[in-house]
């Protein structure tokens, strides 16, 4: 069984409310180290036999189509788990 | 005057909105997301609500549903000029034109990441569409708001070719309750026919309930819409 991660990030020029309050939260527990927070998504898909750069390709295509919405999120990557 | 309103696992307001286009004088028609047509209606209302559960982002599930592939083949390409379909997102129902790419930009959390519910302002901007003939150029109107993820957002290049061409149908006045960019609360396609709007007109088409009565000429200007067509 093979897996494979796909991260999404909402694109820098986009706010990002949910970053915001994770930055204003860590401030407020003291991780004051941290001066600002984004917060994105992680897929994983899970195939049936090995991850073949075809099941990359159609990631990849699938990120694009569902997983992902190009007007304010990027796909920052897309490789197969323990890659 | 047959107008369809389509009900998504999850929506909230179809209801609503199919009692609009029966005080508008209209025939509201019931439509499901698992339906492979329209049935012949002249227009069609995505209402406002949680379709899917918001799973994933707002309307990204609803848009692959079998009627939505109807409704975006009926629509037409968003820049072309000629009228395809009329076609009213409220809400949810804006979210899931965005997602089909039927509208440009997208709709994300409210900048002050609270749920807002209030009676809202705003100037109607673009009155040669379907939806909004029946209002003047300009005019002020007021009908409920309520939204979660109602931040409409698109890059410069987009909101410049939005308002050059004058595709803003909507804009929130006496404050901006989402985060909205430049203030924009609805907005069309390049011939008018499909409209996504935040705020929710449906909610406003009667004197004892809401705010008035400003919501009713959306769904009055369609049927002369189809009416003329």
């Amino acid at each position: 069984m093979g897996r494979v991660v796909v991260d999404v990030m909402p694109k820098p020029e986009i706010l990002d409310p949910q970053g915001k309050a994770v930055a204003g939260a860590l401030a407020r527990l003291g991780f004051r180290e941290f001066a600002a927070a984004r917060q994105g998504k992680r897929f994983e898909l899970e195939v049936e036999g090995d991850v073949t750069p075809e099941v990359l390709e159609r990631a990849r295509e699938a990120a694009t189509t569902l997983l992902a919405n190009p007007v304010i999120e990027d796909v920052v990557r897309v490789e197969a788990a323990g890659a | 005057m047959r107008i369809g309103i389509v009900t998504f696992p999850g929506s909230l307001d179809d209801v609503d909105a199919a009692r609009a286009v029966r005080v508008a004088g209209g025939e509201p028609v019931r439509l499901w997301h698992g339906d492979e047509s329209v049935h012949g209606v002249d227009a069609v209302v995505l209402p406002g609500g949680f379709s899917y559960g918001d799973y994933l982002r707002c309307g990204a599930i609803a848009r692959f549903s079998p009627i939505m592939s109807e409704v975006v083949r009926l629509a037409g390409p968003p820049d072309a000029t000629s009228p395809g379909l009329p076609v009213l997102g409220i809400c949810n129902g804006f979210q899931v034109l965005c997602e089909s790419h039927l509208l440009p930009g997208a709709l994300v959390r409210n900048d002050h990441r609270k749920f807002v519910c209030r009676d809202q302002h705003l100037r109607i901007e673009r009155t040669t569409t379907p939806w909004t003939s029946r209002y003047a150029d300009g005019e002020e109107i007021v009908v409920p708001l309520k939204n979660g993820e109602g931040g409409f957002v698109a890059d410069d290049a987009t909101l410049d070719r939005l308002e050059g061409e004058g595709r803003v149908v909507a804009r929130y006045l006496r404050g901006n309750p989402n985060g909205s960019y430049r203030d924009i609360a609805g907005v069309s396609n390049a011939s008018g026919t499909v409209v996504g709007l935040m705020p929710h007109p449906e909610h406003a088409v009667e004197p004892l309930f809401g705010p008035g009565t400003d919501g009713l000429r959306f769904f009055t200007s369609v049927l002369d819409a189809v009416l003329s067509a």
